[in-house]
């Protein structure tokens, strides 16, 4: 056996990390996003000009295109604040996107069990319902991590698939629609159990509003509260956490209920708003989109905002440049993963350095 | 040849080290320091902690570049651009940490820090060649996890002694061993020295220094402010050289320990998590009101395991193992032992004992909200933790900006003073401390013995584990040892004989001229 030395790349933690820079590379992350989308148009055969304008521009020059901006973020929002909240403390709930479908599914049941009724509280029970039932779906990875120890990005991640084929078999057996020509989507939902409104000729509801005030309570909960105080103490020292006595297997519960209860809402909010009704697809991805929101708003309510407008622009200016210039719908999803990749990138190299060394030196 | 480099004074000196300064944000590190080091002369570099002395190390081995100054190496300016090229020039170094793979022999670790590269059989003679000639037995077959730590620093020797250098710098080498550990050790540099190796000795433990060293250089402050001969100076003028005036003593009253067992522990046994833990046997003992209650033993032995259990961070089987003023406490979580009275301060500062990236005030919630009024309904009261983080900086004097400052922006020290002051001044009943002047300075050490005396006068139970000897001599009523997991019964300290200790210290390992036989080490690692 015979060791040689090599030159090889070595990756070092800087020292110091910038501060400042780690709220510099989200934008730095959008920046190199849309340059990279830039290239990608021209080797598609795009006028690279308009298909940017139409992408990131336009939707923002109506009051439509922004009240449509809102309405998108929202579940972006919601959902993100709710992850971010397990990501502080290591908890990886990817299934947001099942724990989404299960809260319809619940919220739904309601409003169809009480289809016609015009009582104010159908929404709010619907809002419980909803609610209710993403907690009890992120319960499961809960349950497998606590007492198995179990892989919760496993496990929420695969029961995401389940969720979507309960809907499915709901809609296209039992909740069908029984005037809907054989559709597979259920009645829609009678006026008690959609969302009012905020703006006439929108969809802007008021779902919008109340993805806003629970950003502001997450940053409260998080900064100024005893259990935000302990998420972080988990995430960042799992063994001082031991020391100052706070229970690991209750924040994992509890970080797990709290974002599948807030992806059950935002799958409330999605049927009571913008679509009115169970059908087999209630989200186009939020509950991934979600992680990506939450990343690139640092893990911070407040960024989450910010970051949700952004992911949000990606789904309507998606859309409107596959109207205006007929660009292929999947470009929404690789402007994400490009966000995600740079984001990811230029934390790392802001995090560390790369250095070409004799890989064998002590 | 003996000793021949000691006296060629004409010659220039083997190291010397002219005008080097070294800046780090917000502080002077090293302030235009000069010294020399000739050959076949076993050097002391003394200061206290932020003194300047790993700043000037890391320079000497190439880790650090200096702002200003020369080294000079047999007369001729060098720059040491990176640890290799020192390492060309013949300087070796001993880390106080280690850096070995515990799942891979004693040969392949060496191997691994080797420049250039390497025949494994013809380096296996070597090793054993080496570790014959100095004294330091070795089986370079074994695998690291199975040594004791005096075994795991003759590796780190070995290691060095394999490139023939002609400076070895020791960097605090002897507070990880038993007296006779430290002894052979001793031995060892005298021999290397009177071959006209060069050695920097790094330590702030005063009667080693006078035993080993020709000549110590003082620093304080970043900058040498005396030089001196050990074997005419005696520890305290040495150390008041160190901290500039002059050291207290502490005050304790005789024979403490009131009548009434507050802490005690009745056949702990425990099954270690990993295989590198330690299982912890029958362990039993029991601290009075008022007594001060030393765990004496190598690191690695079961001290952190013991530690884990006395502070609910690891619950063990039967609450009534364990029991604080009368109470089992054994099944009960950590925080709910803080509530009895218990407060801990583990060995690991950073990450343990607190979050580096929280701030002070934030790290006084962590441990102190269950004894102190920190929190209003669900949200924390900044305020008061505010306060009583600031109560611990003055009363501790901890050197920081203030409470907003990060817990990893503090040196080992001042975090230290910290950690344990904020566990101090929640005025525990049982108050369970391990290294508890890891890192201080002298000035430091006398407050937090100081506080640990009070504490007891004021009738609470408190338990001591630390590597240092002399510390638990100094400060404790009782102590015992622990080696492999188990307990020997207490001896009164007073009464205690040092050899004695040494030698319950030292246990299966550490003491025979051959390596332990691989039973122990199976033992050690089960």
């Amino acid at each position: 056996m015979r060791l040689r030395p090599a030159l090889r790349f070595r990756i070092e933690p800087r020292r110091e990390t910038s501060r400042p820079l780690l709220y510099v590379t989200p934008v730095v992350a959008v920046i190199l996003t849309v340059l990279t989308g830039l290239v990608l148009f021209v080797f598609m055969g795009y006028a690279p000009g308009p298909a940017l304008y139409h992408f990131f521009v336009s939707p923002l020059l109506t009051l439509y295109g922004l009240s449509e901006l809102m309405v998108k973020a929202a579940p972006l929002i919601i959902i993100g604040v709710g992850l971010a909240m397990g990501f502080r403390a290591n908890v990886w709930n990817i299934g947001a996107e099942g724990q989404l479908t299960c809260g319809a599914i619940a919220a739904g049941g309601v409003a169809l069990a009480l289809w016609g009724n015009e009582g104010i509280w159908v929404l709010p029970l619907m809002c419980a319902a909803g609610i209710a039932g993403g907690a009890l779906y992120a319960a499961i990875p809960a349950f497998l991590k606590t007492r198995f120890d179990v892989n919760e990005i496993l496990t929420s991640l695969m029961l995401t698939y389940v969720a979507t084929l309960l809907l499915s078999t709901l809609v296209y057996g039992p909740w069908k629609d029984p005037a809907g020509f054989n559709f597979p989507q259920s009645r829609m939902f009678t006026d008690a159990a959609i969302l009012p409104i905020l703006l006439e000729g929108t969809r802007l509801h008021v779902g919008t509003m109340v993805a806003l005030l629970i950003a502001v309570a997450g940053w409260v909960l998080i900064t100024y509260t005893f259990i935000g105080f302990q998420i972080r103490v988990v995430g960042q020292a799992p063994a001082a956490a031991r020391f100052a006595g706070f229970s690991r297997t209750g924040l994992i519960w509890l970080c797990l209920l709290i974002s599948g209860g807030l992806a059950g809402l935002a799958g409330t909010f999605e049927i009571a708003g913008p679509i009115g009704q169970l059908v087999p697809a209630v989200s186009p991805g939020y509950g991934f989109t979600a992680i990506i929101v939450a990343f690139l708003g640092r893990l911070h309510p407040l960024g989450i905002i910010l970051s949700g407008l952004v992911m949000a622009l990606s789904y309507i200016g998606g859309e409107n440049a596959q109207v205006e210039v007929g660009l292929p719908q999947a470009v929404t999803g690789v402007f994400q993963g490009l966000l995600l990749f740079f984001l990811l990138a230029s934390d790392f190299v802001v995090r560390y350095r790369v250095r070409l060394a004799p890989a064998m030196a002590g | 040849m003996a000793r021949d480099g000691l006296n060629t004074d004409r010659a220039s000196p083997r190291l010397e080290v002219k005008g080097v300064s070294k800046r780090f944000p917000g502080v002077l590190a090293n302030d235009h320091v000069d010294f020399a080091v000739r050959a076949g002369e076993i050097h002391a570099l003394l200061g206290e902690n932020g003194a300047g002395k790993s700043t000037l190390v890391k320079i000497i081995y190439g880790v650090l570049q200096p702002d200003e100054g020369v080294i000079f190496w047999d007369g001729r300016p060098v720059s040491v651009a990176d640890p290799r090229a020192a390492r060309r020039l013949g300087i070796g170094m001993v880390f106080q940490h280690f850096s070995l793979f515990e799942a891979m022999t004693v040969l392949e670790n060496i191997a691994l820090g080797m420049d250039g590269g390497t025949d494994m059989r013809a380096l296996a003679g070597r090793v054993s060649e080496v570790s014959q000639a100095y004294g330091l037995p070795l089986d370079p077959h074994r695998e690291v996890h199975t040594l004791s730590v005096g075994e795991r620093q003759r590796i780190e020797i070995v290691r060095c002694l394999l490139q023939n250098p002609k400076l070895l710098i020791m960097d605090e080498p002897t507070s990880v061993l038993t007296p006779q550990e430290v002894e052979r050790l001793f031995e060892t540099l005298r021999q290397l020295a009177s071959e006209g190796c060069s050695i920097l000795y790094i330590s702030h433990k005063l009667h080693e220094i006078k035993a080993l060293c020709h000549h110590a250089t003082v620093l304080r402050g970043g900058r040498v402010v005396a030089e001196c001969d050990p074997a005419v100076e005696t520890a305290t003028t040495m150390a008041e050289l160190m901290i500039g005036h002059e050291v207290g003593t502490i005050a304790r009253r005789a024979g403490g320990g009131g009548a009434v067992a507050r802490l005690v522990v009745e056949g702990l046994d425990q099954r270690p998590k990993t295989v590198h833990g330690v299982a912890l046997h029958n362990i039993s003992f029991e601290v009075k009101g008022g007594e001060i209650f030393g765990i004496a033993g190598v690191a690695g032995n079961g001290q952190s395991e013991l530690m884990l259990a006395l502070s609910g961070e690891r619950l063990v089987h039967h609450g009534e193992v364990i029991r604080v003023d009368g109470q089992p406490a054994g099944r009960l979580s950590a925080g709910a032992r803080r509530r009895l009275g218990v407060c801990c301060v583990p060995e690991e500062r950073n990450g343990h004992a607190a979050v580096p990236a929280m701030s002070l005030t934030e790290n006084t919630v962590l441990s102190g909200h269950h004894r102190l009024n920190l929190l209003s309904s669900i949200f924390i009261n900044s305020a008061a933790a505010r306060r009583f983080a600031e109560k611990v900086i003055k009363a501790f004097d901890v050197r920081t900006p203030g409470t907003a400052a990060s817990a990893g922006s503090l040196s080992g020290g001042n975090l230290q003073k910290f950690v344990v002051g904020r566990e101090i001044l929640q005025a525990p009943g049982v108050l369970v401390v391990s290294q508890p002047t890891w890192g201080v300075d002298a000035g430091a050490a006398a407050t937090i013995h100081q506080a640990l005396a009070d504490l007891a006068r004021d009738g609470a139970a408190i338990v001591v584990i630390s590597q240092d000897l002399d510390e638990l001599l100094a400060i404790t009523d009782r102590l015992a040892v622990i080696n492999v997991g188990v307990l020997s019964n207490a001896l009164v300290t007073a009464a205690a004989d040092v050899a004695e200790i040494g030698l319950l210290m030292g246990g299966v390992h550490g003491l025979d001229a051959h390596p332990a036989p691989r039973g122990a080490g199976a033992a050690h690692a089960s």
